[in-house]
């Protein structure tokens, strides 16, 4: 398992410059653009894994080719989560890609399927609990501040932050155990809310943040 | 860890990746055709721009939408995929939402379609928690000081919508001139709509 305090946990990261122009492009500016988009919809169907780990493919894209287009690393992390369960290999493809550019090159062995094995509670990520919420609207929070291992939707911008809940969401499939296949294991979820200076410092444009965060997550403040 | 490995052309990998799956079964053109016009042509910001225009002239509806983003929005025949649980947010004169996915690309599909490229963007991603106004800002909405900006980062199978304010001098539109005003940018949060 490799650590995720990835490059794609970017909030409040500097360096990235002027936000692109706002446009009415279509979805895809090329026809491969609608292809990827495709192979990565299917891909955790493909390959019988589960949305959070073909978000968790994507976390593992290294760096530089993260940060060469969407559907770079849309692709990339398709084909690591088809690796990763033996229907492709990174030979083949690069084999086949040989080939299609006119290349005469072998085509290397076909792998065995080896399909992740986890128990699904149906259709979405939305669960029901017969636990009760540990935490309630207007309760002090702290966020954990755990250097991630492995997959999380717990960002860094608000690690070991405090905030304050201000809505119960729905309960839900926990990304960083299903991102692995060891388990759904449904968490209660809460929509909380931090002070801009919390986050930033004094200096900080004053704003107020809203973000969903699962209950292992949090820790009341007293 | 060893060497990157050699960069591949990502468009030369997703025609080798087609090609190997569709020899194994696992994908085929009719499906891939299917997937791609969906989302070019049926599944875009014009079916929210129709939830923002009945919301804007049905106050009943506008109420549920409020209560229930989902179900309202399931009201006018759309869900689907990255729409489990979506959430509307009601921009006014003295709060403006807008959504983000810092850690990804969430965006709620049966309503908006596909995210556009600046959204996906770690400019936008990084920037917009960080100094929203001035993100804003660079977009051409200059907001007052005296309103209140709140960021939501998507970072649950929550999906979030915005409801913008109704522009002046659209007092009598119907529904469907109404629609044909509301931008994907302004149910983002990006922009407001304008008057006609």
């Amino acid at each position: 398992m490799r650590r995720v305090d990835g490059i794609h946990d970017v909030g409040g990261m500097h360096g990235f410059g002027h936000v692109q122009e706002l446009t009415d492009a279509p979805p895809f500016a090329e026809p491969w653009e609608g292809k990827a988009f495709v192979i990565g919809a299917l891909a955790a169907r493909i390959s019988g894994t589960n949305l959070h780990a073909f978000r968790h493919a994507i976390e593992r894209v290294p760096p530089r080719e993260y940060l060469e287009g969407y559907w770079n690393r849309w692709t990339i992390g398709a084909q690591t989560l088809m690796e990763d369960s033996g229907i492709v290999t990174d030979a083949e493809v690069r084999a086949r890609a040989a080939r299609l550019s006119g290349q005469d090159v072998p085509e290397p062995p076909r792998p065995e399927p080896h399909k992740p094995q986890m128990a699904s509670g149906g259709a979405g990520n939305l669960r029901t609990l017969d636990t009760e919420p540990a935490l309630a609207v207007g309760d002090r929070v702290r966020a954990a501040d755990h250097g991630a291992v492995g997959h999380t939707r717990l960002p860094r911008y608000v690690r070991g932050r405090t905030g304050t809940v201000a809505a119960i969401a729905p309960c839900q499939v926990f990304p960083d155990t299903a991102a692995h296949f060891a388990g759904e294991n449904p968490q209660h979820c809460y929509t909380v809310d931090f002070d801009s200076r919390e986050l930033w410092g004094p200096d900080a444009e004053p704003f107020r943040l809203s973000l969903e965060l699962f209950e292992p997550y949090l820790e009341p403040v007293t | 860890m060893t060497s990157a490995p050699e960069h591949l052309d990502p468009a030369l990998r997703v025609e080798a990746l087609a090609s190997l799956l569709a020899e194994r079964g696992l994908i085929d053109e009719a499906t891939v055709e299917t997937f791609i016009k969906t989302y070019e042509q049926s599944v875009g910001p014009m079916n929210g721009a129709k939830v923002v225009a009945k919301a804007w002239t049905d106050p009943e509806y506008r109420a549920r939408l409020l209560a229930d983003g989902t179900a309202a929005i399931a009201e006018l025949g759309f869900k689907g995929p990255q729409g489990e649980h979506i959430v509307v947010l009601e921009n006014t004169p003295a709060v403006h939402h807008v959504v983000v996915c810092t850690l990804c690309s969430c965006y709620p599909w049966p309503v908006l379609g596909l995210p556009p490229s600046w959204y996906k963007d770690p400019a936008y991603r990084s920037r917009v928690v960080r100094e929203p106004r001035r993100v804003l800002g660079e977009f051409g909405l200059d907001l007052g000081d005296e309103v209140e900006i709140r960021v939501h980062d998507s970072s649950s199978e929550v999906r979030y919508m915005v409801l913008p304010e109704r522009p002046a001098g659209t007092e009598g539109a119907t529904e469907e001139e109404l629609a044909a005003l509301v931008t994907r940018d302004a149910m983002v949060g990006v922009a407001k709509v304008a008057s006609p």
